[in-house]
């Protein structure tokens, strides 16, 4: 099931146009990767997944998002609404520094007027796969926790405020291996029940992790297939030069 | 111009694995043509050094299933670099296997000495030469990367076992005929059973090449092996 539609999609920063004219299906309860070298659109792209390319200075976009076939640039959207059906995840873990674990992961329900819970706080650490590690130090400082936990704790953030799609721009580009296999592991395990987008620079990451694989260029969509397809016979010779790291 | 990579130490690790699979296959070649020539010439000393060849054969094939092993683990190729790698580690299976093959046909140029002597059939020259064209334009297919002439090496197979079955059946006959002759005809048959395995190792050879170049995986669909 189709969970984005996105139809001929372009985005510009000022005068400059970073996105240009995508047309994709982002499917339900599947990863979704996107790849592509520095600059060509990737972040950007997912950004405009929860119309939070609109909060840059200067940006602007053209095309149709639908979410569930309803159009999220449509007048009547809140987008702080919508954020909380598409939540993100960045590329460094950035859990509020004078916050403990507990109102870190409370966070997002403060911010969207829920009532403070701690068995939605408990639910949303045991998704992210942290309840074990934390459980005896709620109240201890976030940024207390190391790189991998803390972007677990992110996860958690993003997943107590009941999102139907979390968005990852490149959320293990800081973290040693361990930590990134965790996070891995997580979202074998999340995306049973959520829709997920992740940006990433590793290929390998994208290939382990993902359904389907978009690849990106200059703001261009080159390629979106099964990402077993896209790694080991693309169609486009741009994406295998891209893949096997050619120049010409 | 084909575009290089960029890291170019790993263009030399891949071009490095393309030589030594296409050395070890001009090796193999030159096994197969002077076990036979052995055979038809009864030179046993050639049938030894073919015997002894086989040794180097080995190292290669161990030699290049680590350093397939050590691309996979350094440099986790994608899309035609894996194929590329993924496709050498089983060419050089099938290399190995034609090589102990030709060692196998060596072995009876030795027992021949003792037999009665025979004139070698003319089948058996004509699927020598058939396999030995199917192994060169299969490795040379890879190295162009040329699906075309690959699969040009699949239709070329159909002749070799034709060829097979067409001595067999001249063989039996000839056994009827003569009883003295059994052993030395039987071995033989074998030779020809090789030749024509030989000749089945060159159309994996051929279909993993098509796969290399297109990513398509052509075994097993038009090719009902014997």
């Amino acid at each position: 099931m189709i969970k984005f539609e996105v139809k001929k999609l372009s985005a510009w920063y000022r005068d400059i146009k970073v996105l240009d004219g995508i047309s994709m299906p982002i499917l339900e309860q599947q990863v979704t990767a996107i790849i592509g070298p520095s600059g060509c659109g990737k972040s950007t792209f997912i950004r405009c997944l929860n119309r939070m390319h609109e909060l840059s200075e200067g940006a602007r976009l053209e095309g149709h998002v639908l979410l569930e076939s309803q159009n999220i640039y449509a007048p009547k959207v809140d987008p702080v609404l919508l954020r909380r059906r598409v939540g993100m995840v960045f590329q460094k873990p950035n859990p509020f520094p004078h916050l403990s674990i507990l109102d870190n992961v409370l966070s997002g329900l403060r911010l969207t007027r829920r009532p403070k819970n701690l068995e939605i706080a408990e639910s949303a650490l045991r998704k992210a796969a942290l309840w074990e590690e934390v459980k005896d130090r709620l109240h201890k400082p976030g940024v207390s926790l190391s790189g991998g936990q803390q972007q677990r704790l992110c996860i958690a953030r993003t997943l107590a405020v009941d999102p139907e799609v979390i968005l990852m721009d490149e959320p293990c580009s800081a973290l040693d291996p361990i930590a990134t296999a965790r996070i891995e592991d997580l979202i074998h395990e999340l995306r049973k029940n959520y829709t997920i987008v992740i940006v990433t620079h590793s290929m390998q990451q994208a290939a382990r992790v993902s359904n389907k694989t978009a690849f990106f260029l200059g703001g261009l969509l080159v390629e979106f297939s099964d990402t077993s397809q896209l790694f080991t016979s693309p169609k486009d010779t741009r994406t295998e030069d891209y893949i096997t790291g050619k120049f010409g | 111009m084909s575009k290089l990579h960029t890291d170019r130490e790993y263009e030399n690790e891949l071009n490095d694995l393309r030589s030594r699979l296409a050395m070890m296959a001009y090796e193999v070649q030159k096994m197969i043509q002077y076990a036979v020539l052995s055979l038809q010439k009864s030179d046993t000393k050639l049938a030894e050094e073919v015997i002894l060849k086989d040794h180097e054969v080995n190292r290669h094939e161990v030699e290049m299933d680590d350093l397939c092993l050590v691309i996979l683990a350094r440099r986790q190729p994608l899309g035609a670099d894996l194929r590329f790698v993924t496709i050498a580690l089983k060419m050089v299976t099938d290399l190995e296997r034609i090589g102990d093959l030709a060692v196998s046909i060596a072995n009876r140029t030795l027992k021949l000495q003792k037999m009665p002597a025979i004139q070698i059939p003319g089948n058996i020259l004509e699927m020598t030469h058939g396999v030995e064209l199917m192994l060169q334009l299969a490795i040379e297919s890879f190295l162009d990367a040329d699906a075309v002439k690959a699969e040009s090496v699949l239709e070329k197979d159909d002749r070799i076992d034709e060829l097979y079955h067409q001595l067999f059946r001249t063989l039996l006959k000839e056994m009827a005929r003569n009883e003295s002759l059994i052993e030395p005809l039987v071995h033989i048959q074998s030779v020809a059973k090789w030749l024509e395995r030989i000749g089945d190792h060159c159309t994996n050879l051929a279909e993993l090449v098509v796969f290399m170049v297109r990513g398509e995986n052509i075994r097993h669909m038009n090719h009902a092996k014997t």
